[in-house]
């Protein structure tokens, strides 16, 4: 009989912050600097990345992602430094990522594409059909879980992404627009899911919906132009807005109030 | 297996099994057991099956309150449980092969079979003109028509699109997913080069084998262009570096070869120590540049 709790599981953290960046650039394309000098510090939570189109919420992820390297500053995910060359497969493995465009064999069953991912994501063998399991039961696809991705439905296919996300159990997640293309139930059950995994897990998710926030997240991170504007809880942002400000919610108040200012310089498109 | 072996053993010894006082008192709750007695039949019970039918049993006859909790929970459970489709036993074979290529792989290599196949067709067809019709002696160690055999021609560039189809963003719809994967990298590109040489490797053997040219010289030179485009790949992404690559030897090998119906320089025997050296350099940037392929980057 196995232990249910390893040495692993109860050791103690040597890093403060899951997530932390100091002065981080990172380079979108060849020339654009995308997160350009940005300093962040997060852990254990839901963190919400909010931030207008071509703020670099997507390089930032990616880079965060590893998969990006930063072209200046430093990056140290779960306490070791994500810069530089190297696979960084030890600290892949406690990553999970859901891109932007989450890209899929359509004629892989929903359980042959979780386990293909968990399979890329070095899960040990003996471990790979429960997991597998687990993380499709979370998402609610149990009832599909033999179907072919092609037969799914958007809403269904997005939350096969995050199954492949979380069938690692990162300590980091890292959710690109994961609430694109799911209606308003699967949305709500979304956000459910989401404060389960904020209790153990440094949890980013990237949006637009501000609402999203609202429901979910226990701190927001709001970026402009590649910099940190604003980094706080919910009602910190709501209280930054006033009556004045353009906006349907307090929420909405707060962030187009933080965002006044780098707006003005380009015009509001 | 450990709890049947366990049952096993405990119904050898009658006198090991727990008590039906001890059961009792379990079933209304372990109130008037000692904190020993329940931790004992706690732990007796989970190996135990005969005592565990004891228990449920004890729980039906004489507590209507736990055993109606059970039959909430089962009921709730069981819709569930009748959509939810369990696990299988065993790992199905194609779960195996996707280790190795990505299903977009697979049009790809039919079509680079495909080519070798037709190939060796045309290289044998010719064979049986050229003989017929008594033209066809020339330098060069082709056997068709013109001197040139077209499967030592499309040796070295079949495996590069092989490798392009496999490491590549526009054919890959999961490119971002892998390369953001543990897996990623080196070993990843390997296997997938290696399921590509392992298709169009026999194919050209056999299209060899059948046309008389010599092993080591399509086998070298179609090595060395695979280690080529890795070797590139890692600095400009592998898909451009398969077109560069394909855009160079038919320059310098397909377009001299068909202008002067001569086996070009480069694929004579003479050739083969320069094709050696292409490989060992491609086989050392690679290895030396081994974490370049883990990022975005080389899947351009």
């Amino acid at each position: 009989m196995t232990s249910a709790v390893s040495a692993a599981d109860i050791a103690p953290t040597a890093y403060a912050w899951e997530i932390q960046a100091t002065g981080l650039k990172v380079r979108a394309g060849r020339k654009r600097m995308a997160v350009d000098g940005l300093d962040l510090s997060l852990g254990i939570g839901v963190h919400g990345l909010l931030g207008p189109n071509g703020a670099g919420k997507t390089t930032l992820v990616r880079a965060l992602a590893t998969v990006l390297r930063p072209a200046e500053g430093t990056l140290e995910l779960l306490g070791e430094s994500a810069g530089g060359r190297g696979e960084h497969r030890a600290l892949r493995r406690r990553i999970g990522y859901l891109p932007q465009e989450f890209g899929h064999y359509k004629r892989f069953t929903v359980r042959e594409f979780v386990e293909y991912m968990a399979w890329l994501k070095e899960v040990p063998k003996a471990e790979i059909p429960a997991a597998v399991q687990r993380a499709v039961e979370r998402v609610g696809l149990a009832d599909r879980a033999d179907d072919r991705l092609k037969s799914l439905s958007g809403g269904m296919v997005r939350r096969v992404g995050i199954a492949q996300a979380i069938v690692n159990d990162p300590t980091i997640l890292l959710l690109d627009e994961p609430t694109a293309g799911l209606d308003p139930a699967q949305r709500l059950r979304f956000r459910e899911l989401l404060q389960e995994l904020g209790t153990d897990t440094c949890v980013l998710v990237s949006t637009h919906l501000v609402e999203d926030v609202a429901a979910a997240c226990t701190d927001v991170v709001l970026l402009a132009e590649g910099r940190l504007v604003f980094q706080g809880t919910p009602d910190d942002l709501a209280a930054a807005g006033g009556p004045e400000h353009v906006g349907d919610s307090p929420l909405e108040r707060g962030y187009s109030a933080l965002l006044l200012n780098p707006a003005q310089e380009r015009g509001t498109w | 297996m450990n709890q049947e072996h366990a049952s096993e053993h405990a119904s050898e010894h009658a006198s090991e099994h727990a008590s039906t006082r001890i059961i009792e008192g379990y079933a209304h709750g372990g109130t008037g057991l000692a904190a020993d007695e329940v931790w004992a039949v706690e732990a007796h019970l989970e190996a135990c099956r005969t005592c565990r039918d004891r228990l449920s049993a004890a729980v039906g006859a004489g507590v209507p309150a736990v055993a109606s909790l059970v039959d909430t929970v089962w009921s709730r459970l069981e819709p569930q449980l009748a959509v939810t489709r369990t696990m299988p036993r065993r790992r199905r074979r194609p779960a195996r092969l996707s280790r190795w290529m990505t299903p977009v792989m697979v049009p790809w290599l039919a079509m680079v079979v495909g080519v070798a196949l037709l190939a060796l067709l045309l290289d044998l067809a010719d064979t049986g003109t050229g003989i017929g019709t008594g033209t066809g002696s020339n330098t060069g160690s082709g056997s068709g028509s013109g001197g040139v055999s077209l499967v030592l021609l499309f040796a070295p560039v079949l495996p590069v699109l092989g490798v392009a189809a496999s490491w590549s963003r526009g054919l890959d719809p999961a490119y971002e997913l892998t390369a953001s994967a543990p897996r990623a990298g080196l070993q990843l590109v390997l296997r997938r080069t290696a399921s590509v040489l392992g298709v169009v490797v026999p194919a050209l053997l056999l299209g060899g084998w059948a046309t008389g040219v010599m092993v080591a010289q399509w086998l070298l030179p179609c090595l060395a262009c695979t280690a080529a485009t890795l070797a590139l790949g890692g600095v400009v992404g592998v898909t451009r570096a398969a077109v560069v690559l394909a855009a160079v030897w038919a320059a310098v090998v397909v377009a001299p070869t068909l202008a002067t119906s001569r086996t070009a320089v480069a694929l004579r025997t003479d050739g083969l120590p320069a094709w050696g050296l292409v490989l060992a350099l491609g086989v050392g940037v690679v290895i030396a540049r081994r974490g370049a392929y883990s990022v975005l980057e080389t899947h351009r």
